[in-house]
């Protein structure tokens, strides 16, 4: 579990984060949702360690991040899987390489061990075993997201944070990738933080939502409540598209 | 102000660079094939540059030297002392500059602007040092080699071109390239070279490490990559010149 208490956080006199607290549950696909500069990417930041907190507590299962040393934060890391909006995989590794680069950095297993374990990653993301020696620059973006999940969950990780992983990928693709992160946090017991502005995602994957707005935390609840929330900008946020309006009218 | 600030933020990375790499095997997978990219690929460059550039030597010293109180072997001799003492080491390092320092610049800015520096430090490795101490080591562990390349050839150049236009006996020419000789001078360029290997990749790397943006920054973070390491050796060449062979 990750608790985050009264975080607060400004660039340069912008107060971008305002007392947020929230509670990510274990074993739960978390989603971060709001719109675009509403400071859910500097939530998420601030809460991996890529952004030094003002003030507050950011805390990995009791473990205050923001009173750690360098040292300790890397230590802590070994312990947390990203997926990152672009993929990020390394450019001059195959894709079982790129899964395997986690283990060999940091796994004290035999390199028969790693490429087992690297192979069974990739194929519980459903990747067919002929990709497995191409590069990334190879293969579709949805396939490189799989490897990318692949890589994150490769040295068994307690904590996964996923940013925009629907970015850029046609509809049926995304909720693969959805279905795949959700399935994962169950399979493995992650605390999963996803940072969306996809409805779609949210709607279908949506444990515990937390909704940013202006640097506030505004609502938190679930996929089932959001649509029967009294809150302007929510509403606002979450039935933007005539689809939704409609979903919205469907349920009332 | 803002050359105060690029300066300590340069030595804050370096001490970031120059500490034990996370996992020494993969230092060791990775400093291989650092040392072909960075020093096996410029030996066609290096080749080409100093095979010509003994050409060139020769054909003007010749041709600006022909007053008769002049010893023969004065060609010879220009053309060996003006390959070692500045073109095999600060020239042909000025060159590398473009070649390699571009390269290494292009490469970790690519990397920060995709997220994988980003991705690299989520695992918990120590990016920096990971990425750039190879490339430091192996480009100043590659460079003598590259500047004994450079002086072979362009004494050999000079001596094919002399011998095969006939502006020069063979026995002139050979003569001139050992007539007061100073090993030194080999010694005084090879420790030249190796500072500015540093120079050209801690500084490219610099540079590249600290890209953000897009494409267009990434190009820009290599011209600046190129021209500031130049400027350095250029500064660096009068430092070590002075306290070398004064």
């Amino acid at each position: 579990m990750i608790e985050v208490k009264n975080v607060d956080k400004s660039f340069e006199g912008n107060h971008v984060l305002k007392n947020v607290s929230a509670i990510f549950e274990t074993g739960k696909t978390n989603m971060i949702i709001g719109a675009s500069g509403s400071g859910k990417t500097v939530l998420m930041k601030s809460i991996i360690g890529l952004h030094r907190i003002d003030n507050g507590r950011i805390e990995y299962d009791g473990r205050n991040l923001p009173d750690m040393r360098m040292s300790e934060i890397r230590i802590l890391r070994r312990e947390v899987g990203m997926l990152f909006q672009g993929s990020a995989l390394f450019d001059s590794l195959s894709v079982l390489e790129n899964v395997m680069y986690p283990l060999e950095m940091f796994s004290p297993s035999t390199k028969e061990e790693m490429t087992a374990r690297a192979r069974f990653c990739l194929k519980r993301v459903n990747l067919e075993e002929k990709a497995f020696g191409l590069a990334p620059s190879e293969i579709s973006g949805g396939m490189q997201k799989r490897v990318a999940i692949a890589r994150a969950i490769a040295l068994q990780p307690k904590y996964l944070f996923c940013d925009e992983p629907n970015s850029g990928l046609d509809p049926k693709t995304s909720l693969i990738i959805d279905q795949l992160i959700h399935e994962i946090t169950h399979e493995f017991e992650i605390t999963t933080i996803i940072n969306s502005h996809d409805m779609n995602s949210v709607m279908e994957i949506g444990e515990n939502i937390i909704f940013i707005d202006k640097g506030v935390k505004a609502w938190q609840g679930n996929k089932n409540d959001i649509f029967h929330v009294h809150n302007d900008a929510l509403n606002d946020f979450v039935f933007a598209s005539e689809l939704f309006k409609q979903v919205k009218k469907a349920n009332q | 102000m803002n050359l105060f600030r690029e300066t300590g933020r340069y030595i804050l990375l370096m001490k970031r660079v120059f500490v034990t790499p996370d996992r020494g095997k993969m230092f060791f997978r990775q400093f291989p094939k650092e040392l072909e990219k960075l020093g096996l690929q410029s030996l066609p460059i290096v080749a080409i540059i100093s095979i010509f550039i003994g050409f060139i030597m020769t054909m003007q010293t010749k041709l600006n030297t022909s007053n008769p109180l002049l010893p023969v072997y004065t060609t010879g001799l220009v053309t060996r002392d003006t390959l070692l003492l500045e073109f095999s080491s600060t020239i042909l390092c000025l060159i590398l500059a473009g070649k390699v320092g571009s390269n290494i610049a292009s490469e970790i800015g690519t990397m920060r602007i995709t997220e994988q520096i980003d991705a690299l430090e989520i695992m918990g490795v120590n990016s920096a040092n990971y990425l750039i101490l190879p490339k430091i080591i192996a480009f100043v562990v590659m460079m003598p080699f590259l500047v004994i390349f450079s002086m072979a050839l362009g004494v050999g150049g000079g001596y094919f071109v002399g011998v095969l236009t006939n502006i020069m006996t063979t026995g002139d020419y050979l003569i001139g390239i050992q007539y007061a000789f100073i090993p030194f001078y080999v010694f005084y360029s090879l420790v030249k070279s190796m500072f500015f290997a540093f120079i050209i990749s801690s500084v490219a790397a610099y540079y590249g490490y600290y890209s953000y943006g897009g494409a267009l920054d990434v190009g820009k973070s290599s011209t600046n990559a190129v021209v500031n390491g130049s400027i350095l050796i250029l500064f660096f060449n009068i430092l070590i010149t002075k306290i070398m062979l004064n």
